[in-house]
């Protein structure tokens, strides 16, 4: 049994954040009903990315759509917000990532959807919550990286600001909406009531960088310095880094630098008795030159034995080829109303060791109006 | 009322993944107690990073695990086993991140537990699943990172694989861990019944990455290429997406009209009129405008490219970011105080309820410091 089964979520929100959290809750089992604006529904159908179009569709949009259904209705027409209406009657949460007041003015805000679900819960995703010197600013996933300087962690000391390579402040605004969520759920089986969530980009972005702000807010204000070279984290010592070998890439955690001058036969290293943080710069240098001169499989031979904590760095077309990779059955085929099928990943949570995987793939636009008016707003 | 309240967590969990999901418990209401050795406690206590220490714990510790409750108990000694078993009959939820095999030694796995507590909420963090070559491999973060392909997203080609700079496996699995007991709660309250829930490391950044994997299963097993120019920021989008240098720092531009672009920065790209070229020929466009950008400063840039609706932002360092009037306004830190009145600033949970921020004044405990106030609760009869 899936624990979400018999709940039903009405999203309004588009492009990744708010699509990504109703991804999440359709596959613990609810019903997701997208609404979508007649003609061009959500934007994301059409953002392409690496010109890899799917069934006419974006990559991105199947990617994070599949599982759910689509009902084409315009909400500035009058006789779609009723049917609108009606639907909400019967949803379990309404979800919606619209810049702040257009909900307001189409009467959908919360206390719109309340005098008609006493029970709602109505959960809305931001990019920057409710601040006048933000409130024209767009909620876009490079921008809030900049904005948060979180583009100050990643890379080398002369790189300049390097953003994390894909929309990691969507991902995790819409994983904090999906927890918000299924919290409000999970007290109106206590106390019967309703709710409203609200997450914004900003303090999704601000919270993962919990550690390293609080560094910041308590050392008297320094800055993140990253390390010359092989940086992998500002505030943490040698060798934690990626280094080139003969062959390869080898990812080095952790290791007290005497132990790894004997493993690695690098006599150069022993000149750092200690591993003090201030010499990390000097201490990569020496050992970025000494491991290009073996291949990764013989580092690894020596290390992992030694219970140093490496592994090798891998891309998909490796990685999809480890026995560690297969065993997880992470890759899952799902089917289109029209027979198109793709391949894509699953979701991460197992639950009674059950693995959450459907077969549903993304709907066309307005490809379940009639259905839904059957099931939902004509009964 | 806070959305989790009455709720009792017991965690057995340590670093960073397990750890940073209880904090979200703890926030959203939910009595959560750390279950550490004595003296000693959680490993984190002694992980700092610049040696930061607020009490005898680090700064990072304090940061991963303000607002719980410690109990110190070794489980090794049966006579705190007890004690331990005690109080899970009457807990709703425990995490841990023991290595296979740990639990079972002790006798506190999933069925151990459900026979103490029928209607516990087990939850189980891993490196790499149960299965497996690497599900005896250290679970940790730059393993994690390097082992998943997410090295090849960021940077630019030439600098190889470049890893986030962030526990970003850790704090994202933290959240699937959260969203998994939360379903998990709503499971049982429709069955009655104990549940299990798995999440690990490794699972939970390939979610990251659903998008460019799932580009990859679709256009034949091609890798991304991030091209191989500086400030490049996303694999798989055109140009102009990057950050590109200024007179006198740094900008990001999203996505937008490369020719309304153009426009405004007075460059020629007359080349480029069909949208096609924009991903194609991304590298070649991102250096023109380079070139154009770095002869002003960011403020001038910022202001003409907003006034034609162009996504951009200015580049911040935490300095900047903590001087923005917004920091307060939205209440974006708190302060915490510890049990001996030493205080913390530090971030808040990230979720509003009923518009309202969930915050606490409650620092991390000491090495149990709560064991008195537990006993006499939960395990005097």
């Amino acid at each position: 049994m899936k624990p979400l089964e018999d709940y039903l979520i009405v999203d309004f929100s588009q492009f990744l954040s708010g699509p990504s959290a109703s991804l999440r809750l359709a596959d613990l089992g609810a019903r997701v009903i997208k609404i979508e604006k007649p003609g061009t529904g959500d934007i994301c159908r059409t953002l392409y990315t690496s010109d890899l179009i799917m069934n006419g569709e974006s990559s991105i949009f199947h990617t994070i759509n599949r599982n759910k259904e689509s009902f084409a209705a315009d909400f500035k027409n009058t006789e779609d917000l009723k049917t609108i209406k009606k639907l909400l009657i019967k949803a379990d949460v309404v979800m919606h990532n619209f810049r702040p007041d257009v909900m307001k003015r189409i009467g959908l805000s919360y206390d719109d959807v309340k005098a008609i679900n006493p029970k709602v819960v109505y959960a809305e995703i931001s990019g920057y919550g409710n601040h006048p010197d933000l409130k024209d600013k767009p909620g876009q996933d490079l921008l809030l990286q900049s904005m948060t300087a979180l583009t100050w962690l990643t890379g080398n000391q002369n790189d300049g600001p390097v953003a994390m390579g894909l929309s990691i402040v969507d991902m995790l605004a819409g994983a904090h909406l999906a927890q918000g969520i299924l919290a409000a759920l999970y007290r109106k089986t206590i106390n019967d009531s309703g709710a409203l969530v609200q997450v914004s980009m900003l303090e999704s972005a601000i919270d993962f960088q919990f550690e390293t702000i609080t560094t910041f807010f308590n050392d008297g204000g320094e800055l993140p310095v990253r390390t010359k070279s092989n940086n992998a984290h500002a505030y943490l010592g040698a060798p934690y880094g990626i280094y080139k070998t003969n062959d390869g890439f080898l990812a080095l955690a952790m290791g007290s630098v005497p132990v790894l001058a004997n493993l690695l036969k690098c006599d150069a290293l022993l000149q750092f008795p200690e591993n003090k943080f201030t010499l990390r710069d000097k201490i990569k240098k020496v050992l970025a030159t000494h491991l290009k001169t073996q291949t990764t499989t013989h580092w690894l031979s020596v290390l992992e034995p030694a219970d140093i904590w490496c592994a090798k760095v891998l891309n998909y077309q490796e990685l999809f080829e480890e026995e560690g990779f297969k065993v997880l059955n992470y890759i899952q085929k799902v089917t289109m109303g029209d027979g198109y099928g793709y391949e894509t990943t699953r979701c991460p949570i197992k639950i009674d060791g059950e693995l959450f995987i459907s077969e549903k793939g993304s709907p066309k636009l307005g490809e379940h109006n009639q259905k839904i008016l059957n099931e939902l707003i004509n009964t | 009322m806070k959305p989790l309240e009455g709720l009792l967590v017991l965690e057995f969990a340590q670093f960073l993944a397990g750890p940073s999901a209880g904090l979200k418990l703890a926030d959203m209401g939910a009595r959560v107690i750390k279950i550490e050795r004595p003296i000693k406690g959680e490993a984190c206590r002694q992980l700092s990073i610049k040696d930061l220490f607020v009490d005898e714990s680090s700064m990072l510790f304090h940061t991963i695990n303000r607002n719980k409750e410690s109990f110190a108990a070794d489980l090794k000694n049966p006579d705190d086993l007890v004690q331990v078993k005690k109080l899970i009959a009457k807990a709703d939820i425990m995490t841990h991140n023991f290595r296979p095999g740990v639990m079972e030694k002790i006798g506190l796995t999933f069925e151990d537990v459900l026979a103490i507590n029928p209607k516990i909420i087990y939850g189980v963090i891993t490196g790499y699943g149960e299965k497996g070559p690497w599900a005896k491999k250290p679970g940790q973060d730059l393993l994690i990172q390097s082992l998943s392909g997410l090295t090849w997203l960021s940077g630019k080609s030439s600098q190889g694989p470049v890893p986030f700079g962030l526990a970003v496996a850790d704090l994202m699995c933290g959240n699937h861990f959260v969203q998994g007991i939360l379903a998990a709660l709503l499971k049982r309250a429709k069955t009655g019944k104990g549940v299990l829930v798995e999440v690990s490391l490794l699972e939970s950044i390939l979610d990251v990455q659903f998008e460019a994997l799932t580009i990859f299963l679709n256009n034949g097993g091609k890798l991304a290429d991030r091209g191989n120019v500086r400030g490049s920021a996303h694999a798989f989008l055109s140009a102009p997406y990057g950050i590109y240098e200024t007179a006198d720092g740094y900008l990001a531009l999203a996505m937008g009209d490369l020719l309304l672009l153009g426009s405004i920065l007075e460059v020629d790209l007359s080349k480029y009129t069909n949208k096609k070229t924009w991903f194609r020929s991304r590298a070649a466009i991102r250096k023109i405008l380079s070139k154009q950008i770095i002869t002003k400063d960011s403020d001038y840039w910022i202001k003409a490219l907003r006034e034609k609706g162009m996504w951009c932002e200015k580049v911040s360092d935490y300095n900047d970011l903590n001087h923005q009037p917004f920091m307060k306004d939205l209440q974006l830190k708190q302060t915490v105080k510890n049990s001996e009145g030493k205080e913390m600033e530090t971030t808040r949970h990230p979720v509003k309820f009923d518009e309202t921020i969930l915050s606490s004044t409650k620092a991390a405990p000491k090495v149990g410091e709560d064991n008195e106030k537990i006993i006499e609760q939960f395990l005097k009869i």
